[in-house]
């Protein structure tokens, strides 16, 4: 998956996308569709340990490590927060820790979501991201530990 | 002015929505409708001047000083004080005490009168539909205590069962604490009927008046409860402030909540002699601007008429259910023979925080989510609802807009 386009690149694509819409709800039915489209995560991931803390809505949210990249897996009770996840996963799925780490993600400000989307809101977005962050940041570090270890520490991720 | 010497006008809501500025605001394009009020009130022109005022013309710390400004803001502060003693129809000045909001006072009588007379085995009896804010503190309490929390349970329609109630009065009960007016569901709760109950058994009863206040007529003497909390700012008034009524004689032996300024009488290192009512609770310097803006908010209401205030919203209220129950795979959460304009809802297969984007997207302001009140959210075993909740300046044709914009979200959304 994106497998020859970086964050920035992906990024610009949706901005790019976006700038199409003339009203806001051209935007939300776009993101709608988006939720809609997003495929279900398996029942067995929609466990407490799996959510994301912060959101109105109920996310579940699951990473996976396959050779050296992250990939994500989420689904949500409401369908404009899985509009949003299918953003970010088209973002930030398949890229390696330290990119999704660096990851700026302006996009969702330069189309509109993080000043429309009002703070109690945008929180749960923004917890998703950091969610998403985290488990780049795990991966990095069980990478380096392996390095140091010479292999030896277990390396199964707890979310897989 | 007095209250009782205003002239309540006929009702006009044209009249009303110019006193209030912020209703000419557009979001997202298109004229606010607020319907956001169990939250919040927005607030008038009268209110918002009292306020600006004082910091323009008299601002001063009150009580001690011997200058003219202090004199005018004492006066003014106090003055708000005598307004709510009218307003809930309180015997006596020294039984109000001003608060930061309906939370501080509940947690204060937790504090003060709870921790003085709840003991080990001793039980405190709320209901299914209390906010957050009258389960929290005396869950901590019963944790200190060893006492035990019991709940009044409650029928589909959203109504307080009685019967079951009576039954959990034991001479244990120690407390009564019980929402006049559910904020998840508008219900009106027979207080007379459950204070009068619990005084039989021997227990005190703090009532939570948050969202009662600014609808229903308020008597503390008829009710008879002993204790009585709302906060400012859902009545048309400044944030930051809230009233605790008290019986006195409970208020005179109770301990003291903070220490500071303002409550004491004489201090030395063995030993402080406190302040009496109502300042013996009230530590340190007030929020002395909002207490003055509240007496204008408790004007405001006042010269509109508690009786045009709640004609007008149970006609809101009844347009809006009426349409509302219209509406396909819409299910109205709370359907109480005695409610205030509060309409909570959800919608098959449709999450409220979609509904409620999608709403602001067209300028409404609804509430989504639990409304702070989880464990009754439970009781429904649903997540949430999408809440609109009326105020005086609401109109009809807000409520065709919001039937409107809730049209075209499921029509979006499905």
């Amino acid at each position: 998956m994106n497998d020859s386009k970086t964050i920035p690149e992906i990024e610009q694509e949706i901005i790019e996308e976006f700038s199409l819409f003339d009203t806001w709800d051209e935007k939300y039915e776009y993101i709608i569709d988006l939720g809609k489209k997003l495929p279900p995560l398996e029942e067995e991931h929609k466990i407490d340990e799996n959510k994301v803390r912060g959101c109105q809505s109920t996310v579940w949210l699951v990473a996976d490590y396959v050779d050296g990249k992250v990939f994500f897996k989420a689904e949500s009770d409401a369908v404009i927060v899985k509009g949003l996840i299918s953003m970010l996963i088209r973002v930030l799925s398949g890229q390696t820790p330290k990119q999704i780490i660096e990851a700026k993600l302006n996009f969702i400000q330069e189309i509109g979501m993080t000043t429309h989307l009002a703070q109690t809101r945008s929180n749960g977005l923004l917890s998703m991201v950091k969610q998403m962050k985290n488990f780049a940041l795990a991966y990095k570090i069980k990478d380096s530990s392996i390095s140091h270890d010479h292999g030896y520490r277990n390396t199964e991720a707890k979310n897989n | 002015m007095t209250m009782s010497s205003t002239i309540v006008k006929s009702f006009d809501v044209d009249f009303i929505r110019q006193q209030f500025p912020i209703l000419n605001r557009q979001v997202k394009g298109k004229q606010l409708v607020y319907f956001d009020n169990a939250a919040t009130t927005q607030k008038p022109q009268s209110v918002i001047d009292a306020l600006v005022n004082y910091y323009k013309g008299y601002n001063a710390n009150i009580h001690r000083g011997i200058h003219s400004l202090a004199e005018e803001a004492t006066a003014a502060f106090e003055k708000t004080r005598d307004l709510v003693q009218q307003f809930i129809g309180a015997p006596s000045r020294e039984e109000i005490i001003f608060t930061r909001g309906t939370t501080e006072g509940i947690n204060l009588v937790a504090y003060t009168w709870g921790r003085q007379n709840i003991k080990a085995g001793d039980e405190i009896v709320i209901s299914t539909m209390e906010h957050h804010s009258n389960i929290v503190p005396w869950q901590v309490l019963c944790e200190e205590k060893n006492a035990v929390l019991k709940i009044i349970p409650i029928n589909n329609q959203g109504e307080l069962l009685l019967d079951e109630y009576e039954k959990l009065l034991t001479p244990k009960t120690k407390l009564v604490s019980v929402v006049q007016v559910s904020n998840a569901l508008g219900t009106i709760n027979p207080v007379k009927q459950i204070i009068s109950a619990a005084h039989k058994s021997g227990a005190v009863v703090l009532i939570d008046g948050a969202q009662s206040t600014v609808h229903l007529d308020i008597d503390v003497q008829e009710m008879d409860c002993d204790f009585f909390v709302f906060s400012a700012h859902k009545l048309y008034g400044p944030t930051g402030v809230g009233v605790l009524y008290g019986k006195k004689e409970l208020l005179e032996v109770m301990p003291v909540f903070q220490g500071g300024g303002e409550m004491i009488k004489e201090v030395t290192f063995e030993k402080t002699t406190y302040n009496d009512l109502p300042y013996k609770y009230e530590a340190g310097t007030p929020n002395i601007a909002d207490v003055i803006a509240f007496g204008a908010a408790l004007l405001f209401i006042s010269q509109t008429g508690k009786q045009n205030i709640r004609k007008h919203e149970e006609d809101l209220l009844q347009y809006a259910t009426d349409l509302l129950v219209e509406m396909p795979g819409l299910r109205i959460i709370g359907t109480a023979k005695e409610k205030i304009g509060i309409v909570s809802f959800v919608i098959d297969k449709i999450h409220p925080q979609d509904l409620g984007i999608l709403l602001d997207n067209r300028g409404i302001a609804v509430r989504t989510g639990h409304h702070c009140t989880q464990p009754l959210m439970n009781r429904f075993g649903i997540p949430g609802t999408t809440r609109a909740s009326f105020a005086v300046y609401n109109t009809r044709e807000e409520i065709d807009e919001l039937v409107a914009g809730l049209e075209r979200a499921i029509k979006m959304l499905s």
